[in-house]
């Protein structure tokens, strides 16, 4: 046994490192990070390089990881901290600053961190997004603000993430945080309760399993999402629809920015290749690869758009917006609150 | 013809050292542990101690997080419990049935059964929301039937949901832990119990029952930790109500950031475990019988009473209604047309479609991390039978020595059963700070599914180790055979039942993990669940069909396997 | 051949044997005698090499086995249970040591042949050994010991789960067996009918130590020790004072005898009355008769004073009678 451990390992090792690359970068992202084979390609062949990826769960659960390897980076480079996430990220001291040359490009509402230790990818915008065949054919108007929510009519109809447990649920809150005003949101939320408002785990579950617009055809017509959703649909449709199922509310604050940042990570032995890489994601090529790929926006501006992009998606005008330190002082105590009025 | 009751005539001490003066020098009892508790060291003990040494602050312990803890703690027990009682109230009758008695497509119920444990819990969900959700088929049936307005059956976010969940993942374990001993169980003793003038209820009381203790126990215990540890069952079924101490860590430690308090969680949750296992440890040492191997085959008979004619289709019908009915929407889900309902909208195709198995071999959307469905499937397989392989080699010894057990066994006992209480988000957490870029190379998989397999392994091999009589191995060492002959020519042969449904517990354990395998694949090759969930991670009627065939695929691989595995001759077994 | 020289062994700080020492020769078989828990199954299991001995050697041929593991030892093992591989058939079960031999099929067929034939279960090959009555399963069991031509054969207790003709029958065979075979053996049993059948030599296992040792003949004839004679049931054995050089005076009388030289007059010897009437001996016992057993070929009569004596007819209840019996001084 012992012979035969020992050959297992040997070849398990030698299978692990295989011939040296020319030049290995590790990027480190959360789960749903997705990229063109092609793009990816085009940037190691320029730069002689062999790009790694490394997901490590959910935006959370990556950041966690990021700052506990913080001593032995796991990566070069870490893609996927969020707006909500990013005072944590920046309070831990993970990045290295990167001025990058392409900031010069991206409009300065996005350039969150002053510091340029996390830049801005890409933004994406969680929606109360509604199930277009059920309010036809219930002759039912689509709400069009926060408030419409808690009418009568709508009682029972939107289901929604857990915000201690996901993140579109924790966006949404925030978005609520926004408008209403700390304390006053919370009286939003009893009422919403008392409208029948379901909450779920997560994004899965709440989109696929409850809500009736997606494949899962669930119960509920309304589902707090994303503003891509309508062109996502479209898109990944096996037979193009001549119209989406689902729409957005685009009212006053029914929308809340995520921005998401990459950065370099502190102790990277490849600090060129990985300011390259950064530059890359802030390139036009990455920018216009990413809405089909992750159904996110670029940050960079004049990028064009897949076309079910421009034909059943928007971006919302009057989206609702924190600051990181404001969320960073309020997130952990509204979650408890929000718990405490919709849970318990 | 009571010659197959071994006799004793020795102290236990006398046949400690019997076993010792068998087994070579090179192969002392120490090392038969050597590899198994290392194993553990490297991929347990040290990453786990390291991340609570790491987060733990003595500023934690506040009376608000201790009241908090502690709530957390009651549900989580509380709902084991009752899970626990569940699962064994259909897992015995199942067991019952699948030792004793013959019927057609007995084997494939069986392989069935088991389907559950390694499905994601996405994919379970989907399962019963589309058999009991608001809109399901049976809501949807009563509400047509009855004229209903509202769907009259609430499932999902209850605690029926948990329990009923749990009942159907880990049905599995009982049937097959027991099973195994009850169809070892020499049939003489019940048949002496009925010559007593036992009925056939109070054989099953008084003899059956008693003589099953152990396996029961030990099953139970599985059961029980698997049900206090559950996770994605609480959060994906039970809704954000509920929450398990490993939910309450999970949100503590990747939500809140708070590691301190997921860190005191998570000792809480291991104290427990441990707490549990030594318990179990000394309740089976007190309840132990050694029961000699024998020839199982008077055992399997078919029915010949209506009484059990219609125990034998009552519980069929039952585990169809519980195991078949609800994995059946997703076979049924990745061959309909998914797309959402558009009603005045524009057309919608309805009906039959290969759609989505044929898009599964297409890159759609040149993603970098397009994987074929034959590569997923193939490095599924492939971290499955390593994961056999190395749970087998490290779970035999360590099976070896706790069949004869010492005062060391009594200590390791407990600690071995250790991984299945741990926090999973604690130890994936201690894997970064232990392992670094360690963590990416892909023999830590199965490593990793290793670490979750061998306990059942152990479980499974131990108690079919201690059935057999040390006289058969030293009658084997004085007809001149080898300590490793000895192993490979009776052990072997006898533990054959044993060891292969050791083998389809770590088969269906390594194809259905995704926590452990999210954390440490690279995604150029990811495993089965691993493509589902990136499928489900996006919104579109492709993706989620996509998810439904990979599901389907998933489940056709594991009950195949299972087949395999159980109608496996093995060289060497003889017609035993 | 075999030679133990002073194997000792303990268990949980209790001496279980203390210093054993004997042989084994050329085809002799010799047969450890005592009773349960006088650790002769242990001494069996330590020659067998599936337990060492604390202290002391146990050799071949002059060569010290200590470092010798069981599966090499080349010796054959009997157990009472037989311990045969349910998931085997007789066949293979016999094969079992030819094959651990790597021996070709022809040879094993052959042997396995060869050795069912002499323990007469010719036609059984092909049956599963769970099917078999107790009495064919220890033939199996001998066949498979007997199989690879082992340089020793071991028994522990190897009839004891057998009802008593079989016994006998088997216990015969089985002596014929070790004869034609002229392999060396060690039968390990509590029985003396057993233990007198089969042995050539017979040792009396008591408190750690080897007691008594010699033919059975000699040792039926010479017990020299109470526990011994108790052990073998050989008659009556009492306590008595030792009253001048020819004469030792007991509760039940004055009888005339010589001990050894070593008692002096005034010490306490113990005197063993064989239970056979025996003609023109010197000394006799008398007393009332309480009780009267048929023996198949004669009565075992219990007198008033507890002794007994086998009498060719039997006498009355309550009559009073002497009988001249042979008494032997045990020192």
């Amino acid at each position: 046994m012992k012979r035969l451990l020992l050959f297992i390992s040997i070849v398990l090792l030698l299978a692990a490192c295989g011939p040296q690359q020319p030049a290995a970068l590790t990027v480190m992202t959360h789960d749903s990070f997705a990229a063109g084979d092609s793009v990816i390609k085009a940037f190691e062949q320029t730069n002689n390089a062999k790009v790694t990826f490394v997901k490590s769960g959910d935006a959370g659960a990556a950041l966690n990881k990021a700052i506990l390897s913080k001593d032995a980076p796991l990566a070069d480079v870490f893609y996927g901290v969020d707006n909500t996430f990013l005072s944590r990220a920046l309070a831990a001291g993970i990045y290295q600053p990167y001025d990058s040359p392409a900031l010069k490009n991206i409009p300065a509402e996005f350039q969150l961190d002053p510091t340029h230790q996390a830049l801005p990818v890409d933004q994406s915008y969680v929606c109360v997004v509604y199930d277009k065949a059920y309010f036809a054919s219930h002759n039912l108007a689509v709400p069009q603000t926060l408030e419409d929510l808690v009418k009568p009519e709508y009682k029972g109809l939107l289901v929604m993430e857990n915000p201690a447990t996901s993140s579109p649920g924790l966006v949404f809150l925030l978005a609520t945080v926004k408008h209403f005003g700390d304390p006053n949101y919370l009286g939003f939320w009893k009422n919403l309760r008392q409208n029948g408002l379901t909450v779920v785990d997560g994004w899965e579950t709440a989109y696929y399993t409850n809500f009736s617009g997606s494949s899962g055809k669930g119960p509920q017509p309304l589902v707090v999402s994303y503003a891509t959703d309508p062109a996502a649909e479209v898109m990944g449709a096996q037979t193009p629809p001549p119209d989406s199922p689902v729409g957005v509310v685009l009212g006053p604050d029914t929308c809340f920015r995520q921005i998401e940042f990459v950065g370099i990570l502190k102790g990277t032995k490849q600090l060129a290749l990985a300011q390259k890489f950064v530059d890359f994601m802030l390139s036009a090529q990455f920018q216009a690869d990413m809405p089909g790929q992750m159904y996110v926006y670029p940050v960079v501006p004049n990028i064009t758009l897949p076309d079910a992009f421009t034909k059943y998606a928007q971006i919302p005008t009057q989206p609702a917006t924190l600051s990181p330190d404001e969320i960073a002082k309020g997130r952990d105590g509204w979650i408890q609150a929000w718990t405490d009025a919709v849970l318990h | 013809m009571n010659s197959m009751i071994s006799h004793h005539d020795g102290t236990k001490t006398q046949r400690r050292s019997n076993l010792r003066a068998l087994v070579p020098s090179w192969l002392n009892r120490p090392l038969l542990w050597f590899f198994p508790l290392s194993f553990l060291l490297v991929l347990f003990f040290y990453p786990f101690f390291r991340i609570l040494a790491y987060s733990f602050n003595v500023s934690t312990l506040t009376t608000d997080n201790l009241n908090f803890a502690i709530s957390v703690l009651f549900f989580t027990f509380y709902q084991a419990v009752l899970s626990t009682l569940l699962t064994l109230l259909i897992g015995l009758p199942s067991a019952y049935l699948f030792a004793r008695f013959d019927f057609p497509g007995k084997s494939l119920l069986r392989a069935l059964t088991a389907v559950p444990f390694m499905l994601p819990t996405v994919v379970v969900a989907a399962g019963f929301s589309a058999l009991l959700g608001a809109r399901g088929w049976i809501n949807l049936t009563l509400m047509n039937s009855f004229g209903l307005s509202a769907p009259p059956i609430q499932f999902v976010g209850t605690l029926g949901a948990i329990l009923l969940a749990h009942v159907f993942y880990n049905t599995t374990i009982v049937t097959r832990v027991v099973g195994n001993a009850l169809y070892h169980l020499d049939p003489k003793l019940e048949q002496a119990a009925r010559s007593l003038g036992a009925s056939s209820r109070r054989v099953w009381w008084n003899v059956t029952l008693p003589l099953l203790r152990p396996s029961i126990l030990a099953a139970s215990l599985l059961v029980f930790l698997f049900d206090f540890t559950s996770f994605g069952v609480i959060l994906l079924l039970g809704g954000p109500r509920f929450s398990t101490l490993e939910v309450a860590i999970y949100t503590q430690a990747l939500q809140f950031l708070n590691l301190p308090l997921a860190a005191l969680l998570a000792f809480i949750q291991l104290f427990c475990t441990l707490v549990f296992s030594i318990l179990y440890t000394r309740v089976v040492e007190r309840s132990a019988v050694q029961t000699a191997p024998r020839s199982a085959e008077s055992n399997v008979r078919k029915a010949k009473t209506p009484n059990e004619k219609f125990f034998i289709i009552a519980l069929c019908l039952l585990l169809f209604a519980l195991f078949i009915l609800p994995m059946f929407a997703l076979p049924l889900r990745s061959v309909s047309r998914l797309d959402a309902d558009r009603a005045q909208l524009g057309p919608i195709q309805t009906g039959l479609t290969m759609d989505y198995y044929s898009a599964l071999f297409v890159n759609v959307r040149g993603s970098i991390f397009y994987v074929p469905p034959f590569d997923a499937a193939l490095n599924s397989l492939l971290y499955a039978s390593a994961t056999i392989v190395l749970s087998l080699l490290l779970g035999f010894p360590a099976a070896s020595a706790l069949a004869r057990p010492g005062r060391l066994e009594k200590i390791l006992d407990p600690i071995l059963i250790l991984p299945l209480g741990a926090s999973a988000v604690t130890l994936g957490l201690g894997f970064i700070i232990s392992f670094g870029r360690l963590l990416t190379v892909p023999w830590l998989v199965p490593l990793a599914h290793t670490l979750v397999a061998l306990p059942f392994v152990i479980r499974t091999l131990q108690p079919a180790l201690a059935s057999i009589p040390d006289r058969l191995r030293q009658a084997a060492a004085s007809l001149g055979a080898s300590p490793f002959r000895v192993w490979r020519n009776v052990d072997w042969p006898i533990l054959r039942r044993a060891t292969l449904s050791a083998a389809t517990f770590a088969f269906t354990i390594s194809l259905g993990e995704f926590g452990a395998t999210s954390l440490l694949t690279r995604p150029d090759d990811p495993t089965i669940p691993i493509a589902i969930y990136r499928f489900l991670s996006q919104p579109g009627g492709l993706n989620y069909g996509q998810a439904m065939a990979m599901a389907t695929i998933l489940m056709a691989l594991t009950t195949a396997g299972i087949f395999v595995i159980e109608k496996m001759r093995l060289p060497g077994a003889g017609e035993f | 051949m075999l030679e133990l020289s002073n194997v000792s062994k303990t268990y949980d700080g209790q001496p279980l044997l203390r210093g054993i020492s004997f042989t084994v020769d050329k085809a002799e078989t010799i047969c450890l005698l005592g009773a349960s828990g006088s650790g002769k199954s242990t001494l069996l299991r330590m020659i067998a090499g599936l337990e060492s001995p604390d202290a002391g050697g146990i050799l071949w041929d002059g060569n010290d086995l200590a470092s010798v593991p069981p599966h090499l030892r080349d010796f054959g093992l009997v157990f009472q249970d037989y311990a045969l591989f349910p998931h085997l058939n007789v066949f293979d079960n016999v094969a079992f040591g030819l094959k651990m031999q790597n021996q070709s099929k022809e040879k094993i067929n052959s042997r396995v042949a060869e050795v069912l034939e002499i323990v007469n279960l010719g036609e059984f090959e092909n049956r599963k050994v769970t099917d078999l009555s107790g009495g064919e399963q220890q033939r199996v069991a001998l066949a498979r010991a007997l199989a690879p031509r082992p340089r020793l054969l071991m028994f522990d207790e190897p009839l004891g789960a057998l009802d008593r003709a079989l016994r006998e029958d088997l216990l015969n065979e089985l002596r014929g067996i070790l004869r034609r075979t002229g392999i060396p053996a060690i039968y390990v049993t509590h029985d003396q009918e057993e233990a007198f059948t089969i042995a050539d030599r017979v040792l009396l296992l008591h408190d750690g130590l080897i007691v008594r040792e010699g033919s059975p003949a000699d040792v039926w004839a010479n017990p020299e020790s109470v526990w011994v004679a108790e052990f073998l049931g050989l008659g009556n054995v009492f306590e008595g004072l030792k009253v001048e050089s020819l004469k030792v005076k007991t509760k039940f009388g004055v009888f005339a005898m010589k001990c050894g030289h070593k008692h002096q007059a005034g010490e306490k010897v113990h005197l063993l009355a064989r239970p056979l009437a025996v003609e023109k001996e010197a000394n006799m016992i008398r007393g009332r008769v309480r009780d009267v057993t048929f023996q198949s070929d004669r009565f075992k009569v219990t007198l008033d004073n507890g002794l007994f004596v086998y009498l060719d007819e039997a006498p009355k209840i309550g009559q009073k009678i002497e009988v001249e019996v042979k008494i032997e001084c045990l020192g």
